[in-house]
């Protein structure tokens, strides 16, 4: 049993944990992700990880409420338990001095982002950060990335928080500026990811992403996340979860990422039901 | 009945064992085979001519005591039936209904010449259910002798050391992965094959001899090999299976409805998908579902789906009947279900239509050729003979291989190009001092049985090594 310490809405529906994982925290790397179940009836989902603190024994998750896990996590407070948690799971961001860096992160992307950002630029790099949502109520953490960026660029799809833009606009602006920018991480959504990647390319910088795929153990024992990389299949678990982004075939992973759409938005739905009938404790 | 307790006879039948009706059962998730009422089991028992030198114990890879618990059985003896199978077998109600007996114990009963061999495996489940059913006995606890080690998984392995140890005294941890006991117990085999209620009654014993479990434990990436030498373990060993799935390396093999039997399996009986929604994992089954490849895994994954509404389950297997590896009881079973085998027939693509899912297979008819390196026939494609199957689930089920994360940080192990780790079969030691092997991470996918016996001489091996003034080399090259 893996107690929440803490508790934050970071975001109207996005919120954060302050997990109690001792073993984990002293192993944890940016880049590396966590298999979480909420209880004995849960499915195992992958989570990214957002902070480690290795003296306070503590790994930080940073979740969106979009089906019915998440959500039923989002009703968890501090001191309730999580049934499991696994890691640090996958392979590290490869860090060390590269120069110039830039830091992408959209929406729930951003939790991962930071502590990347963050030992990038221990590594002695220049750190730009982008980040940026749908709306508003989708942003958090701007001041969090500020402390570990030299830049920071922060954008709205609509708008209703400071630029109007996608992510993608500034970055096509930075790669195109007389600057020269080393690496790039993107982590977010797949789409933005796999635009991320597209407006990187002509410019030729290596960006680097996180795969967000379907997955059961997050060990390499199902395939479930198995994604094809430069014309080959790799399983995210294990292989990554990063990767070289312009070597992605992102079609494949979007479509993956569909598979159980009819079965999440029917457990989706009879929880929602569930929770306003009061038919069952939450 | 008891005329014939008392006088065995050459000519009596041996009993067979009720199971649920194939039409009923592959709708359902209930065992299949339901056990020897007590009548039946006393009728098989009193078939043991109790052999002065029983050959049935050396075929069985834990060396049960068979003669004496089918002996205690018909004096009506049944904890001392208990007693005799479990000084051996850590895991007996598992053994009763998976292991391979045909080609183990039983082939070498002297019965079988004259007939049919004891059923022992059933016999050994009929004990071991009674057992359970009274509450199992709790043993009482070795006393420690002061030496710790650490065992990576548990599975059928794993659970046999560690128990073996534990009855010497010695403080054990397994560290397992998965949230839950049991390795393949608990994620392969479906519940109507080995309810995991008998798997969590096994597990609990060999907790109640002293042994602690660890869980979502990740050893590779919570900790290595290597540290946990450092931490003070004085011996490690490593029972962390064949998780690795294959795949056929053919185009379309990742559209949506493609699935590794592993994560078909594990979705199912670990997940329990087959209860979705009341359990949040789900899993996809259409229509028509192609199973590729014959083994006792593509018997399990092909039983599931039907029972998971598949109208129709094909196994997909480019040998003949004769050179299929699953138990003969297993395909019996899924042939009983309705399952169909298409023999000689090999898959060469999968095709994908909207959304990426799977509409079909393409499949190649195959022929038998001279005999490879397996001792089997080579199969071998016959030129133009390609044809289409719809289809919308595909299941490979072509086997496993070690999963490498175990040997992350740990360059001192070696290992074979088949990702198996180097161990000597006798004694489970490796390369790497101090560190013990057994089961599918050596041999390559194998049954549970044989991982079991490789556990418990790995147990007896390192409580020898670790007695010992370690004078001897740790590595010798096995005797061929």
């Amino acid at each position: 049993m893996y107690e929440i310490l803490s508790k934050q809405d970071v975001a109207p529906v996005s919120k954060l944990f302050v997990v109690s994982a001792p073993e984990i925290a002293r192993k944890a790397k940016p880049g590396q992700f966590l298999i979480v179940r909420t209880d004995a009836e849960g499915e195992r989902i992958p989570l990214t990880i957002a902070d480690f603190d290795r003296e306070a024994g503590t790994v930080t998750m940073v979740f969106q409420e979009v089906g019915k896990t998440t959500k039923q996590m989002g009703k968890m407070e501090a001191g309730d338990v999580l049934s499991d948690v696994v890691g640090p799971l996958g392979l590290p961001s490869e860090i060390e001095y590269y120069g110039t860096v830039l830091c992408v992160g959209g929406g729930v992307g951003i939790a991962p982002v930071y502590p990347i950002a963050r030992a990038l630029k221990a590594a002695g790099n220049y750190v730009i950060s982008i980040i940026g949502a749908r709306n508003v109520n989708l942003l958090f953490w701007e001041d969090k990335m500020r402390s570990v960026s030299d830049e920071l660029i922060v954008c709205t799809d609509d708008g209703s928080y400071a630029r109007k833009a996608l992510v993608t606009e500034p970055m096509k602006e930075l790669l195109g500026s007389v600057r020269r920018i080393d690496r790039i991480w993107a982590i977010g959504p797949a789409i933005m990811m796999k635009f991320c990647t597209l407006t990187s390319k002509p410019f030729n910088v290596p960006t680097i992403v996180s795969l967000n795929s379907v997955m059961v153990d997050g060990t390499g024992m199902c395939g479930a996340c198995r994604v094809e990389v430069g014309g080959q299949t790799r399983f995210v678990c294990v292989h990554g979860p990063e990767f070289d982004g312009h070597q992605v075939n992102w079609d494949l992973l979007l479509s993956r990422q569909r598979m159980y759409l009819t079965e999440e938005k029917r457990a989706t739905e009879e929880y929602d039901h569930e929770c306003t009938c009061g038919t069952r404790a939450v | 009945m008891s005329e014939n307790m008392a006088r065995p006879t050459k000519t009596q039948v041996r009993q067979e064992m009720p199971t649920q009706d194939p039409q009923v059962r592959n709708t359902n998730y209930n065992e299949v085979a339901l056990g020897y009422t007590d009548e039946l089991a006393l009728a098989e028992a009193s078939r043991c001519i109790q052999c002065k030198k029983p050959r049935c114990v050396t075929g069985c890879p834990v060396e049960v005591r068979i003669p004496e618990f089918i002996k205690a059985l018909r004096e009506g003896d049944m904890w001392g039936a208990v007693d005799a199978l479990k000084d051996k077998n850590n895991l007996p109600a598992v053994c009763g209904r998976v292991c391979p007996q045909e080609t183990q114990c039983e082939e070498l009963c002297v019965l079988a010449r004259k007939g049919a061999p004891v059923a022992i495996g059933r016999l050994e489940r009929y004990v071991a259910d009674w057992e359970r059913q009274q509450g199992i006995k709790i043993p009482e606890r070795a006393i420690s002798c002061g030496r710790s080690i650490a065992i990576i998984g548990a599975g059928p392995a794993g659970l046999t050391c560690a128990g073996d140890l534990a009855k010497m005294g010695y403080q054990v941890t397994i560290l397992e992965a998965l949230h839950s006991p049991g390795g393949v117990l608990i994620y392969g085999i479906p519940e109507f094959r080995l309810p995991k209620d008998v798997v969590r009654a096994e597990v609990e014993y060999v907790k109640s001899l002293g042994v602690e479990i660890k869980l979502n434990s990740v050893v590779g990436k919570l900790y290595t090999i290597e540290e946990l030498l450092a931490e003070g373990y004085d011996g490690i060993f490593l029972g962390t299976g064949a998780g690795l799935p294959m795949f056929m390396d053919i185009p379309g093999e990742n559209c949506n409805g493609v699935y590794s039997a592993n994560e078909f399996l594990t979705r199912v009986n670990l997940m329990k998908a087959y209860r979705f929604p009341e359990f949040d994992t789900p899993v996809k089954v259409g229509k028509v579902v192609a199973v590729v490849g014959a083994g006792n895994v593509a018997m399990d994954a092909s039983r599931c789906a039907k029972r998971l509404g598949a109208e129709e389950v094909h196994i997909i297997y480019r040998r003949s009947r004769e050179e299929v590896p699953a138990r003969a009881e297993e395909v019996h079973h899924a042939e009983e279900e309705g399952i169909i085998f298409d023999f000689l027939t090999n898959p060469v693509e999968i095709h994908g239509g909207e959304g990426n899912w799977v509409t079909g297979i393409r499949c190649m008819r195959m022929a038998l050729g001279e005999p490879d390196a397996s001792g089997r026939r080579r199969p071998v494609a016959i030129e133009g003979s390609e044809f289409d199957m719809d289809c919308q689930t595909v299941i490979m089920a072509l086997g496993t291989r070690p999963n490498p994360l175990v040997f992350s940080d740990a360059p001192r192990l070696e290992r074979t190009r088949y990702g198996t780790v180097v161990a000597n079969e006798q004694t489970g030691r490796t390369k790497m001092e101090c560190v013990w092997a057994g089961g599918d991470i050596v041999t390559g996918a194998a049954t549970v049985i044989s991982a079991m016996g490789a556990g418990k001489r790995a147990a007896a091996d390192m409580h020898a090594y670790l007695c010992s003034d370690r004078s001897e080399p740790w590595w010798q090259e096995p005797a061929a």
